[in-house]
């Protein structure tokens, strides 16, 4: 669907469940939705971006289809988040890599990994090839300052452009004119750390199909948490580097745990979000290839990581290091492009949401009198 | 092949329940909790099942106290003279308070089986006191409900149409069902009927209203056709319940004529004046409050030429009403706004005038009876009565919506069908809309239909299954079918 007429549908939805009202327990989409009476674009984007994608509204409206109203909130806000994503990218110019998101993942992935490979064992030869026991191995084979440069440019760009999506996201979208106070992001990282609004107003979503679960809730928190751990353990990791403690790391370290949990929590939620995608109702839920792509890039980190944890004092190290490095710089260069900039959309959604409910005076309510 | 997947519904059942909506489901709940085999026909599809349960969104019941999703107390004898005064006490009082009594343990028995509540919706904060609000509405408590059935291992079969009951003498033997294309003869000890009223029946309607039906929209399922409701009372059941009488609203002249449910109704009539096809007023728009106005603004369009009407309002009140569905038709005259509607330019502009000439000045206040009102003007506008003269103006077409209708068999307080003679029948119940009318004699309380669904739902439930479990199998049908 084009931009205008994805618009148009999601104004036509709210337009019937503003006289309906029915799911407002479920979520904060609909209670957001109470305070408006008109629908412009910027708002059904901020609408889109709250909304958890949980299907509670769908499967308990009157007017789902095969109804005549055709009534399908998760789809047309899933689409017209894909939508706001796309419009926000920074630089606008890769608003297409939003569009075949699965094939740009891939492919940037791909490269990175050869790169990283052909280079690798190009560059520094013999050595990357051999076991390497004791202190200091890997960076025999990428050194130290080569690993820090590249992944902390990458990274930083990454970050970069996320603020820059978020920023133009916000002005549009968000309350640009009001003071993020403490309060309201105190609001906005509780409500996404918890996944507040994933549980379907009590008993979870309804996900992967009809019948209420928490599973999803609580394979995201794997996934999420999981993905901190391993981003905490790179960072204990390059401080004990510059303490003077270069990795691999014993296994009991603070670096291994903190990895190896993480690395079990990104397996274990990818592998069940992606479990539940594949048995998930389409018609609420549309399989995107960008949801997939980034569970697909997150497991593949947390494994190949595994792969370098387990086979460190191996010849296989080397290679296993650079595929770990291609798979890792992929991720990073990606970020920006893909699934996980719906963090950051939710997160100014829901702050937007918390200053809202702040706002709001309750003689503002349409009561029926 | 396991049981629920073969195409044989020839039973015998202990328990047959007729309708799958709220009253239906919690038979078959309780029916199947005493170890009864249940089979359930739905005659809607899957993604419409569970007749009119699922537009509903509240229901009351007795309780003590203030608790998480409800304000304050609601005892017994003030949910009585609720009922009482609603319907001008055409009610069964031993039924009526046997209902009230018996609604004490929803705040737990519902949740038991899936149903979850929440606080009164936006809007709706006048029942917060008395009426629970399903989280996620009536469709979700619907599906709670089957899930709880089937889980329990009760059947379900979905575009199952009862054409007709073998009853004799008070008893019956089996029901005809239309499904997968053949009439099955599904044998059973004791049948629930739980399918609603007639009210989507159009030429059941016209039997009373004569050709005016044609011009009423249906709010709820298109499946509520009452061949049920037909078959007992040809079976010789009692008939309770004005055959003339249903609950109407008025709803947008562009609603669905099936279905449209709850946002179709329009509640801009307190604001502004309504209008018939002449351009004239013909009632009190500022009589009451909602509910009453609510419920008989449908009667009063039904009564009108084409059974449309045309609220009128100007740009003042916008945004103190529910948002509707549809757009108000919008124009910068009365006159324009009168042409845009199909009416006569000059009445409509005389009947403005004629009404603003006669507001006198008063403190506009919605949340009271307030003294905005009319003076020298028939029909008056007795409470928030302001003149209509901040352009644009808008107006929605309003036509009768069908709710539900009265007419119904009769039961006792075990939910047993009663004969034309006052006789119960032997292994016939009812439960929900089809018996409603012994409770509703008149007038509706919101919230209450789903009160009685689950209260006589479960009573005919276990009272069906306590029967069934006494009759190993009736002596006619090893006679009539040999051996199974």
């Amino acid at each position: 669907m084009a931009s205008t007429e994805l618009v148009k549908e999601a104004e036509r939805l709210m337009g019937i469940c503003n006289a309906c009202r029915y799911c407002e327990g479920h979520c904060a989409v609909f209670p957001a939705m109470e305070m408006r009476l008109t629908f412009p674009a910027e708002d059904l984007r901020y609408l889109a971006n709250l909304c958890h994608g949980c299907g509670s509204c769908f499967h308990h409206c009157q007017y789902a289809p095969p109804h005549e109203f055709n009534v399908n909130v998760p789809r047309v806000f899933d689409a017209l988040r894909r939508e706001t994503y796309a419009r926000h990218v920074w630089p606008g110019f890769l608003a297409p890599l939003f569009e075949r998101n699965g094939l740009a993942t891939g492919l940037i992935t791909a490269v990175a990994c050869i790169v990283f490979v052909f280079a690798g064992t190009a560059l520094i030869g013999p050595p990357a090839l051999r076991a390497h026991p004791g202190p200091g191995a890997f960076y025999a084979v990428v050194p130290h300052r080569l690993m820090v440069v590249l992944f902390g440019l990458a990274f930083a760009y990454a970050l970069f452009a996320l603020a820059m999506a978020c920023r133009r996201f916000w002005r549009e979208s968000g309350e640009p004119g009001h003071r993020l106070s403490a309060t309201v992001h105190n609001h906005a990282t509780w409500d996404s750390a918890s996944l507040r609004y994933l549980d379907g107003g009590g008993d979870g979503c309804t996900y992967p199909s009809e019948t209420p679960s928490m599973s999803r809730r609580w394979y995201h928190h794997f996934t999420f948490y999981g993905f901190l751990l391993c981003f905490a353990a790179t960072c204990v990791a390059a401080l004990f580097d510059w303490l003077g403690h270069p990795a691999p790391y014993p296994w009991w370290s603070a670096p291994v745990v903190l990895g190896s949990a993480g690395g079990v929590g990104l397996t274990v939620g990818t592998i069940g979000l992606l479990a539940l995608k594949t048995r998930s109702d389409r018609v609420p839920f549309p399989r995107t290839s960008m949801d997939v792509s980034f569970l697909l890039m997150l497991l593949l980190t947390a494994v190949t990581g595994f792969l370098v944890l387990f086979f460190r004092t191996t010849a296989a190290m080397g290679i296993l290091l650079l595929i770990h490095l291609g798979v890792v710089m992929g991720l990073f260069l990606t970020l920006p492009y893909g699934k996980f900039i719906h963090g950051f959309f939710r997160y100014a959604a829901l702050a937007r949401y918390a200053i809202e409910r702040a706002k709001r005076h309750p003689e503002t309510r349409n009561e029926v009198i | 092949m396991k049981r629920s997947e073969t195409k044989d519904l020839s039973g015998p059942w202990d328990v047959l329940v007729l309708g799958g909506g709220n009253a239906g489901l919690c038979a078959a709940i309780t029916a199947r909790q005493s170890g009864a085999s249940v089979l359930v026909l739905e005659c809607a599809p899957r993604d419409f099942r569970g007749g009119n349960s699922r537009h509903t969104r509240n229901l009351r019941y007795v309780h003590p106290r203030a608790d998480r999703i409800m304000t304050g107390p609601y005892l017994e004898d003030e949910f009585w003279e609720d009922l009482r005064r609603v319907t001008a006490g055409k009610t069964n009082e031993a039924l009526a308070r046997l209902t009230i009594r018996s609604s004490a343990d929803f705040g737990d028995w519902m949740p038991r089986y899936g149903v979850r509540f929440q606080p009164p919706l936006e809007g709706t904060l006048h029942l917060g006191r008395t009426n629970a609000f399903f989280l996620g509405g009536g469709k979700a408590l619907v599906n709670a409900y089957y899930r709880a059935a089937e889980a329990l291992g009760a059947r379900v079969a979905y575009e199952a149409e009862v054409t007709d009951l073998e009853v004799h003498n008070g008893e019956l033997s089996a029901a005809l069902v239309s499904w997968c294309g053949a009439t099955q003869r599904v044998r059973a000890r004791a049948v629930v009927a739980a399918s609603g009223g007639f009210e989507a029946n159009i030429p059941w309607l016209k039997e009373s209203w004569g050709e005016v039906a044609e011009n009423f929209i249906i709010r709820g399922t298109p499946y509520n056709q009452g061949r049920v409701l037909r078959a007992l009372l040809n079976r010789g059941a009692k008939q309770v319940g004005d055959p003339r009488q249903c609950h109407a609203v008025a709803v947008d002249a562009r609603a669905p004529k099936f279905d449209g449910g709850i946002v179709t109704r329009v509640d801009a009539v307190p604001f502004g004046i309504v209008v018939n096809q002449k351009g004239e007023r013909f009632y009190d728009e500022g009589e009451d409050f909602w509910p009453k106005r609510y419920a008989i603004w449908g009667r009063l369009i039904a009564e009108q030429p084409g059974q449309i009407g045309h609220a009128i309002i100007d740009s003042k009140p916008l945004g103190r009403f529910m948002p509707t569905v549809f757009p108000p038709v919008v124009a910068g005259s009365i006159r324009e706004l009168a042409v845009a509607l199909g009416l006569n330019p000059d009445s409509v502009e005389g009947t403005v005038k004629k009404f603003n000439a006669s507001v006198r000045p008063g403190k506009f206040d919605p949340s009271s009876l307030d003294d905005c009102r009319t003076e020298g003007l028939t029909p008056p506008k007795s409470h928030w009565a302001v003149a209509l003269d901040r352009p644009p103006f808008y107006a929605y077409s309003l036509r009768p919506g069908i709710t539900f209708t009265y007419l119904g068999v009769g039961v006792d307080e075990r939910a047993r069908v009663l004969m034309a003679d006052g006789s119960p029948s032997a292994n016939l119940f009812a439960a929900g809309e089809i018996m409603a009318g012994n409770i509703f004699g008149q007038g509706y309380l919101a919230g209450f239909g789903m009160t009685i669904g689950t209260v006589f739902g479960r009573i005919a439930g276990r009272e069906a299954a306590m029967l069934a479990a006494r009759r190993p199998v009736a002596v006619s049908e090893v006679a009539s079918d040999g051996v199974h």
